[in-house]
């Protein structure tokens, strides 16, 4: 699925900058490709320059400087109603003083197309996100979530090929957000069209993408498949941006080819596998994922450094118990255990030695 | 069953749930009621009194029925009486009257009242009240020889229907027609003025509402898409008119519009418009349409400006993605939202306009008076009674005006800001 | 809202009136300054009453306020010749009697002394002021002097300046369509006369400036606004005399009336209230009024010798609507006519004047 270049790319940013007041720039030289069908996630924190880059493609933002391309056409100066682009906004942004049909109606009204045409679209659309009943209400009778599926069948029904989406989900309580990413994760695959999604919630981006771009800063600071972004973090940032993340500074000790040995600040030494670190004797930071820490002498590969920890303290979580440890010096390192039948209890103030497989210590930046 | 349920539910002492509910409910209703107490209290004594007592002035005036009180008499004796030829014994009583009148010092205010629908009376009540006491029977001979004016079949039916201390002679002149020998019919054509200037006022308030909202639609839309300091100045530029007192701005505009004005000089000075041919702005209609829009442009724009600030422009942008021009954008999705500001700011600046007093006073000049002048003409000549029943009328017009729109729009969806 | 205006009005009045024998009301401003210097300063020498001047808008309106709440704090008020018709006729008003009014300074008794009208059943006069229309002589090499000159926009061009209202321009109208002064009303009260007042003002209608302060007559003149107006004659004088204004009054068709004393019915000091009065309107009185402001008389004997203004060298006699050179073709108000018609004529004239 994933493309790195230029021809067969349905969307293309090529050098993108963005610039809101002429001093700082929001989007630094963005360059970035998505293939037709595909469902890319925007990442990142408010700030990150994610929103505006939307934004730019869907014409209501110009670039300062660089060329935005939609199935090799440049779009840079095709105003926004001209790109055939459909939108999800944050607020759902459904009209108020129309009902759900007219809503839905609406982009095929301004298309010239006939009645008949338009009812059976609207049909088709309303079903598609089940809600065939609704089309007399109006947008205030409907709860959070029916309006969110109101606002993506609007998005759906002139058939665009790219649908962007800002955030659809930010305003659902936990459990219908959970449940509408699976409904538009499928309504994407049984549609085949382009998404671009963004969030800030890397757990929606991670069960939904193909590939997330990780923002950060006005930059992509990684490009990848959800499970790469997770296990293979290319740096502190991504590392420390998805998921729950131990770091630990130090400095290399030692490297060679893919294995490197980190001087903890605190004097101890561990493996890790070198990310983006060049050289002997360079500070580093590393990553280990709490649920890859292991604290039974008989689960840690052969030969592997440990560290002493004591237990500072243990929630219960269900499914896991995490276990806030004391180790070379912090006092946040986190682990991370299933709650099995047989699984060690351990107790606050108890000493236990820790370590992991080098492949999951990930020597990045510091 | 579910209704069996509840009415048998009880609070734990015992008490029915409903009961305790309604009393708890009442504690904190009397609270509320209290809090609104002193603003009930004011808008009783300054607005529905006052408007209470105006409507019943509209409809009363005492001044002739308290002091002829023997004419009245026979006047309720003999309600079928011809008034092209009263009867001796109708002369009789109102000798007796004026006789009274002429003791009483009081012919003042029955001639005053009498005049109101028979004009010229009052010199001929004060006259015929002064000879009163030297007449002889036959009194019909002897009142007509001292002035045939006390023949006129108008002045008998004037006499009579203010014999009542109640009447609705006053909505009679207020709708221009007047009374006659032969009873009330509709004025002359160079008398008619009410109805004409009520037609006026409220086609003049209806095209300042428009040229209000047009210039306001723009300014409310930048002020509420400009960034926060801006639009806090452009908001002080248009509250100022609200910080400087009517008067100077009216006197402003005199200034600026008049023929040896500010604009005319300009226009004469660019060579535009020759010396002798100074553009008339001022003292007419154009001078209190520009000088009232100004006045009222504030009120047209804060409720226009408290809608569309809470319009999300992502309204916008989805109309646009959805591909919508801009144009069908703004008259689809945008105008269609800040419609509730429109009706509130066009409601509140033509019930404004069309009471409006003061501009067109002093810079209407002949053709720019409207109805709300002749109020004030007839409160200032003390017909208290034919500017109450003016403005009762007036008041009809809005209230049945304000009833349409709530049929046609809705009051609900009103939006003052 | 009455009981409120009468109590304000009951307060001012105890107020001012607490330390004074006696209370005049009047206009205040330029002419009640005349009347303190003419009356109330040569009273409070002469006889030693405490007098004190308050102001009023329009002195009637309190009066009545107060005679009909029963606190009546005036003793004596300066009003229009027509409210004083009207409140005598509604008991408002004391009974003045002409005889206790003293004799000209040539002996001359008052009832033959004061010109006719000038006193009443309830009321006595003060001066005679007076309509007239006056121009600006730079604008015309050779000015108007005919009333019917104001009408004539071929001989004089230019917009023209009335007063907005029925009174006084619907005589001005039929005079100068020629109607003698002594005509006017009689032909005013015929439906016809009024067309006629009508039809001469549609001649100059659209060139017409309407006004309705009493100083905006001299402002819109001063303004270059109109060519002439129609104005109070005083104000025209002080205009003239005080700011050195160009400004020539006609006298021709000049339309005057009186300005009354009264005392209110159940004034505190009566007595006092009736010298008062005696004294101001004797031939001295209005005298000392005249060299104050161009309001004219209304005695003979007043204008016997040469009456000077105050700045010592203005002759008043040409400026006063009372000089017998500008009563040539005067009208008198009649306040008779306007107490019947003034709501009907003003109607007509509202109508007229938006049509």
């Amino acid at each position: 699925m994933a493309v790195e270049t230029r021809s067969d790319a349905y969307v293309a940013f090529e050098h993108v900058q963005k610039s809101y007041d002429g001093v700082t720039l929001v989007v630094k030289d963005l360059n970035l490709n998505i293939a037709k069908g595909e469902f890319l996630t925007m990442l990142g924190p408010s700030g990150s320059g994610k929103t505006t880059c939307l934004m730019m493609l869907a014409g209501f933002e110009t670039a300062t400087h660089g060329e935005i391309r939609l199935d090799g056409a440049p779009i840079n100066s095709v105003p926004p109603h001209k790109r055939g682009i459909g939108m999800v906004f944050q607020n759902y942004a459904l009209f108020p003083h129309m009902t759900v049909g007219e809503n839905l109606a609406f982009p095929l009204e301004v298309r010239g197309l006939g009645k008949s045409e338009r009812e059976a679209k609207i049909k088709r659309a309303l079903d598609m996100v089940q809600m065939g009943a609704f089309a007399n209400r109006r947008p205030a009778q409907l709860s959070g979530g029916q309006q969110q599926r109101i606002a993506l069948a609007r998005a759906l029904v002139f058939d665009p090929a790219l649908v962007l989406m800002d955030e659809p989900l930010g305003a659902l309580d936990k459990q219908l957000r959970e449940h509408m990413q699976f409904e538009i994760k499928h309504l994407h695959e049984s549609l085949g069209i382009t998404v671009v999604y963004v969030t800030h919630d890397q757990g929606e981006a991670l069960t939904m993408s193909d590939r997330v771009a990780v923002f950060n800063d006005g930059r992509i600071q990684q490009l990848a498949p959800p499970a790469d972004l997770y296990e293979r973090p290319e740096n502190s940032f991504v590392a420390q941006f998805i998921g729950e993340n131990n770091k630990l500074p130090g400095t290399i000790e030692e490297l060679s080819g893919d294995k490197a040995l980190v001087r903890l600040a605190t004097g101890e030494l561990i493996d890790a596998t070198p990310v983006n670190i060049k050289e002997k004797g360079q500070k580093t930071l590393v990553s280990i994922r709490p649920e890859r820490v292991e604290f039974k002498p008989e689960m840690m590969p052969a030969g592997a450094h440990t560290l002493d920890a004591e237990v500072v303290e243990v929630i219960y979580m269900g499914d896991i118990l995490r276990a806030v440890l004391k180790v070379a010096g912090t006092e946040d390192f986190v682990m991370k255990m299933r709650n099995t039948l047989g699984q060690t209890r351990l107790v606050p103030g108890q000493k236990i030695k820790v370590g992991w497989h080098p492949q999951d210590a990930r020597a990045l930046d510091p | 069953m579910a209704e069996d349920a509840t009415t048998l539910l009880k609070t734990a002492d015992g008490r029915p749930l409903k009961a305790a509910l309604a009393t708890a409910q009442a504690r904190s209703r009397r609270r509320a009621f209290l809090l609104v107490l002193p603003l009930l209290a004011f808008v009783l004594l300054t607005f529905l009194i006052p408007i209470g007592y105006m409507l019943k002035r509209s409809f009363e005036h005492d001044g002739f029925s308290a002091n002829a009180p023997a004419l009245v008499q026979w006047f309720a004796e003999n309600p079928g009486f011809d008034p092209a030829n009263p009867p001796e014994a109708a002369f009789a009583a109102l000798v007796q009257d004026l006789a009274k009148m002429q003791a009483d010092k009081t012919t003042g205010m029955v001639g005053t009242r009498i005049n109101y629908t028979v004009p010229g009376t009052i010199s001929l009540f004060k006259s015929g009240a002064r000879a009163a006491k030297d007449l002889a029977p036959p009194y019909k001979e002897a009142l007509l020889a001292e002035d045939a004016k006390w023949g006129q079949p108008a002045l008998w039916r004037g006499m009579y229907d203010a014999s009542s201390t109640y009447t609705g002679d006053f909505y009679q002149v207020a709708v221009d027609r007047k009374l006659t020998d032969d009873g009330w019919a509709r004025g002359g054509d160079k008398e008619r003025i009410y109805v004409y200037l009520f037609v006026k006022t409220f086609l003049v308030s209806a095209l300042i509402t428009v040229i209000c909202l047009l210039l306001a639609f723009p300014v409310s839309h930048l002020l509420a898409t400009l960034p926060m300091a801006k639009s806090s100045l452009l908001m002080i530029l248009v509250l100022l008119p609200f910080w400087t007192s009517l008067l100077v701005r009216t006197t402003a505009w005199i200034a600026l519009l008049q023929e040896q004005g500010v604009v005319n000089n300009m226009l004469v000075a660019l060579g535009l418009v020759s010396d002798g041919n100074r553009l008339s702005m001022m003292y007419n209609m154009t001078g209190t349409i520009v000088a009232m829009t100004h006045v009222l442009l504030p009120f047209m724009i804060l409720p226009l400006y408290s809608v569309m600030r809470v319009i999300p422009p992502s309204y916008a942008r989805a109309a646009r993605s959805l591909g919508a021009t801009s144009w069908t954008t703004f008259r689809r999705v945008y105008l269609p939202q800040t419609l509730p500001g429109i009706a509130a700011g066009s409601l509140l600046v033509f019930i404004l306009a069309v009471g409006y007093y003061i501009t067109p006073a002093l810079v209407g000049g002949a053709d720019g008076q409207l109805i709300s002048n002749l109020v004030s003409f007839h409160m200032t000549k003390s017909n208290w009674s034919l500017a109450a029943a003016l403005a009762a009328l007036l008041l009809v017009a809005i209230l049945v005006l304000y009833w349409v729109y709530d049929r046609l729009v809705g009051i609900d969806r009103l939006k003052f800001g | 809202m009455k009981k409120i205006l009468i109590l304000s009005t009951a307060l001012t009045g105890l107020a001012s009136a607490a330390h004074a024998d006696l209370t005049v009301m009047s206009w205040g401003g330029a002419y009640g300054e005349a009347q303190t210097e003419a009356f109330v300063k040569p009273f409070m020498a002469t006889t030693g009453i405490k007098t004190i001047m308050v102001d009023s808008d329009n002195p009637a309106t309190p009066v009545k306020a107060m005679v009909e709440s029963g606190n009546v704090t005036v003793d004596v008020a300066n009003i229009e010749y027509a409210d004083a018709i009207r409140l005598c006729d509604e008991g408002v008003l004391e009974p003045i009697d002409i005889a206790t009014l003293p004799a000209g300074a040539d002996g001359t008794p008052a009832a033959d002394d004061f010109l006719p009208g000038a006193v009443t059943e309830c009321a006595v006069s003060t001066d005679i002021w007076s309509n007239v229309f006056a121009y600006d002589t730079t604008k015309f090499a050779e000015g108007p002097t005919k009333v019917a000159d104001f009408f004539d926009l071929e001989k004089f061009p230019g917009k023209r300046g009335l007063k907005k209202g029925a009174k006084a321009v619907l005589e001005l109208a039929l005079m100068g369509d020629g109607v003698p002064a002594s005509e006017v009303y009689a032909v005013l009260s015929t439906p016809e006369g009024v067309d006629r007042a009508f039809a001469k003002l549609d001649t100059i209608k659209k060139d017409v400036v309407w006004w309705e302060a009493g100083s905006q007559a001299p402002q819109l003149l001063a303004d270059g606004e109109v060519a002439m107006t129609t104005a109070y004659n005083g104000r025209i004088f002080a205009a003239a005399m005080n700011e050195g204004k160009p400004f020539q009054i006609v006298w021709d068709g000049q339309i005057y009336e009186n300005e009354m004393f009264v005392v209110p019915k159940g004034a505190p000091n009566k007595e006092d209230a009736m010298k008062f009065i005696a004294f101001s309107t004797s031939t001295e009185g209005l005298r000392a009024s005249a060299q104050q402001i161009s309001y004219g008389p209304a005695r003979k004997s007043s204008m016997a010798t040469e009456i000077i203004f105050k700045d010592g060298k203005t002759v008043m006699a040409p400026h006063l609507p009372t000089a017998p050179e500008n009563m040539t073709n005067a009208l008198e108000t009649s306040s008779e006519f306007w107490v019947d018609h003034d709501a009907e004529l003003n109607e007509r004239f509202q109508a007229w004047l938006s049509q």
